[in-house]
């Protein structure tokens, strides 16, 4: 056991930027660049050696921590830890609750848990379903540069941006529904979040559908059943396809169930 | 770097990206977190930072610089063992003892969370903790006494065999 301390350090590059303009800095173009932000997923990466990053960009103390809320708009940080969302209104709330233990989520960070690549044995990113639903704008930087765009537009091209915050219009309205997980460890097999807003947008998004969160476009017309043609799922260790495809129509009903009845 | 472990300042050489359980081990000599799966699934290797239960495993240890870590040595000792510990001896709560650290130290903070002696609130606080002996009725049992604020008799089990304690700690 000794021997599984991070070895590969000496040729690691080790940035512990104290600020959000230090810590653009410190990403620079992305190349080569492993981002820590609570580390749950990186760590055993780097301890088990799959993972021997040339520069490692340490988000800990670079102020990107944090819920802010100007009037309905509301602003979490990078690196805010997923447990702070546990609690709030659905969708996100309940999706939060249902990633891995406290401990993990203590110290797990929103920015990571969207930022995710695909797992080798589930897809990862439980929280992508409930920002695609909310509408969530994402700010991120790469190379010096820092832009706002739809969570959306930003999902397919997060491998090579720091993201910086999320932010959201409040709903009028919010639910979940998910699947149980066989253990308190697993990741999502599959959820769907949804959204009301103010004008009677629905807006539907599911986590575990894909090798990433997806928006859900035909069950929010309002055909749950269509809303298999929206999502290309895999076959994993946690569900097959075939359940998933069975699955999902069932749970996009719970939520626009919840959505109208909340009306 | 410079963390306080159990109470105690201690300068550390190793890298921030160096995780705390390392550290820890390998480099202060502190055993009690425990290495079971170093990947974060197994809970062994929890311990408090300013209080919060964590995994040390997945903790660069540049994240807890200037912090206050709580191993299980910092619980209580031999002599004066903590309530979580009195409940673990008496309800014979630890069988091969490797994930017992990790699962009292989850369940202190659960404790000053307020937690009650409700089983499903403590299988919920103590849900990412593997026990690879299968004793999880006896852990919960324990939890759920101390949060009754119960008092133990430390010679005995809750059903009436023997502890080590009854021969002053001797085996």
């Amino acid at each position: 056991m000794a021997g599984a301390s991070v070895a590969s350090d000496a040729a690691t590059e080790i940035f512990t930027p104290a600020s959000e303009e230090e810590a653009i800095a410190a990403f620079g173009d992305g190349t080569e660049v492993v981002v820590v932000g609570g580390g749950t997923i990186v760590m055993p990466d780097m301890t088990y050696r799959r993972l021997r990053p040339k520069k490692a960009v340490l988000l800990n103390g670079a102020a990107l921590s944090g819920v802010s809320k100007d009037g309905s708009r509301v602003t979490i940080g990078a690196t805010t830890p997923v447990q702070e969302l546990v609690g709030m209104p659905a969708p996100l709330g309940p999706c939060a609750a249902n990633v891995a233990d406290i401990e993990i989520r203590s110290q797990a960070t929103v920015g990571g848990n969207i930022c995710a690549g695909e797992g080798h044995e589930a897809p990862r990113g439980d929280l992508q379903g409930a920002f695609l639903a909310l509408g969530a704008t994402a700010r991120s930087a790469a190379n010096g540069e820092v832009t706002e765009e739809p969570l959306e537009d930003f999902m397919p091209k997060r491998d090579g941006r720091l993201l910086l915050s999320l932010s959201f219009d409040e709903p009028a309205a919010g639910a979940y529904a998910g699947l149980d997980r066989p253990h308190t460890h697993d990741y999502t097999a599959l959820s769907v979040s949804g959204t009301r807003s103010a004008d009677g947008t629905i807006r539907l998004a599911a986590t575990g559908a894909g090798s990433h969160g997806q928006r859900l476009p035909s069950a929010e017309a309002g055909d749950v059943e269509a809303a298999v043609n929206d999502v290309a799922p895999h076959d994993d260790a946690l569900a097959s396809a075939w359940y998933r495809t069975k699955v999902l129509p069932v749970l996009a009903r719970r939520v626009l169930d919840e959505l109208k009845e909340s009306a | 770097m410079n963390l306080t472990v159990n109470g105690i300042d201690r300068d550390v050489d190793a890298s921030a990206l160096t995780p705390l359980l390392d550290v820890l081990r390998d480099e202060l000599g502190v055993t009690g977190a425990k290495a079971g799966c170093h990947q974060g699934g197994c809970g062994a290797c929890t311990v408090l930072v300013d209080g919060v239960p964590q995994r040390s495993c997945l903790l660069p240890t540049g994240y807890v610089d200037g912090k206050e870590i709580t191993t299980v040595e910092g619980l209580g000792s031999p002599d004066d063992l903590s309530p979580i510990q009195q409940a673990f001896v008496h309800y014979y709560a630890a069988q091969c003892g490797f994930c017992t650290s990790g699962m009292m130290l989850a369940a202190q903070a659960y404790l000053d969370r307020g937690g009650s002696d409700d089983a499903e609130s403590i299988q919920h606080a103590l849900g990412g903790h593997v026990c690879r002996c299968t004793g999880y009725s006896k852990i919960i049992d324990a939890v759920a006494a101390t949060a009754r604020g119960d008092s133990f008799d430390l010679t005995t089990t809750a059903v009436g065999k023997h502890t080590t304690m009854a021969n002053g700690g001797a085996e």
